[in-house]
């Protein structure tokens, strides 16, 4: 990758992922409920999701594709499962 | 032209995934955080998986790529619906300027 202006978008993607994966942790950290909590989980996998896919873009390393589609297999269980969890009257 | 494209679809795939991180932090309650996680993220990530499709274009990589398009496409719908309705059933608050409730009468709040 030797291309200056998709450096450039790579690590502006990246920084951008940066901040989203802050804002979620602090909806994290707040909640103020359990569904809350685990939305913001959720949203954050969905961001890594991204950041894995574009660290392959900058790095040419194709593993991080594999890396990507396991999170998302992963996340989509954990939320299911979780939200499964909180039916049960599982509240904190 | 393929690196502009490929930047192009990278940036606006980030920004769309910040909006939604953003989304779900400022948002007043959990239904309208659910509305920002969902749509935009979804979108954002598929923005992004389709600018590596571009940016290799190798069948391998693109196929993979698609698969994981695919797979949000079939997932995020289902685990938001899954969270929506238990956490109605939890009976997690609604924000004050919530203006329909079509399940209020549909089953008491407390039924399993």
């Amino acid at each position: 990758m030797t291309d200056p202006i998709l450096d450039t978008a790579v690590r502006l993607g990246l920084s951008m992922l940066a901040l989203a994966i802050v804002a979620g942790f602090v909806r994290l950290a707040r909640g103020p409920s359990l569904a809350d909590r685990i939305l913001a989980l959720d949203v954050i996998s969905a961001t890594i999701v991204a950041a894995s896919v574009l660290y392959a873009v900058g790095t040419g390393l194709a593993v991080f594709i594999d890396v990507a589609l396991a999170i998302a297999l992963v996340a989509f269980l954990g939320t299911v499962t979780l939200a499964r969890s909180l039916e049960r009257g599982g509240e904190e | 032209m393929s690196a502009l494209l490929v930047s192009l679809l990278i940036v606006l795939g980030s920004a769309l995934v910040l909006v939604a991180c953003v989304g779900v932090l400022r948002l007043p309650d959990l239904y309208t955080r659910m509305h920002a996680s969902t749509k935009p993220a979804t979108l954002g990530v598929s923005l992004v998986v389709a600018g590596l499709a571009v940016h290799t274009a190798e069948l391998g990589i693109a196929v993979r790529a698609g698969l994981i398009v695919l797979f949000l496409l079939l997932t995020a719908p289902v685990a938001a619906h899954r969270l929506g309705s238990a956490a109605y059933r939890a009976g997690v608050p609604r924000w004050s300027g919530t203006v329909r409730d079509d399940l209020a009468d549909a089953r008491p709040p407390d039924a399993p």
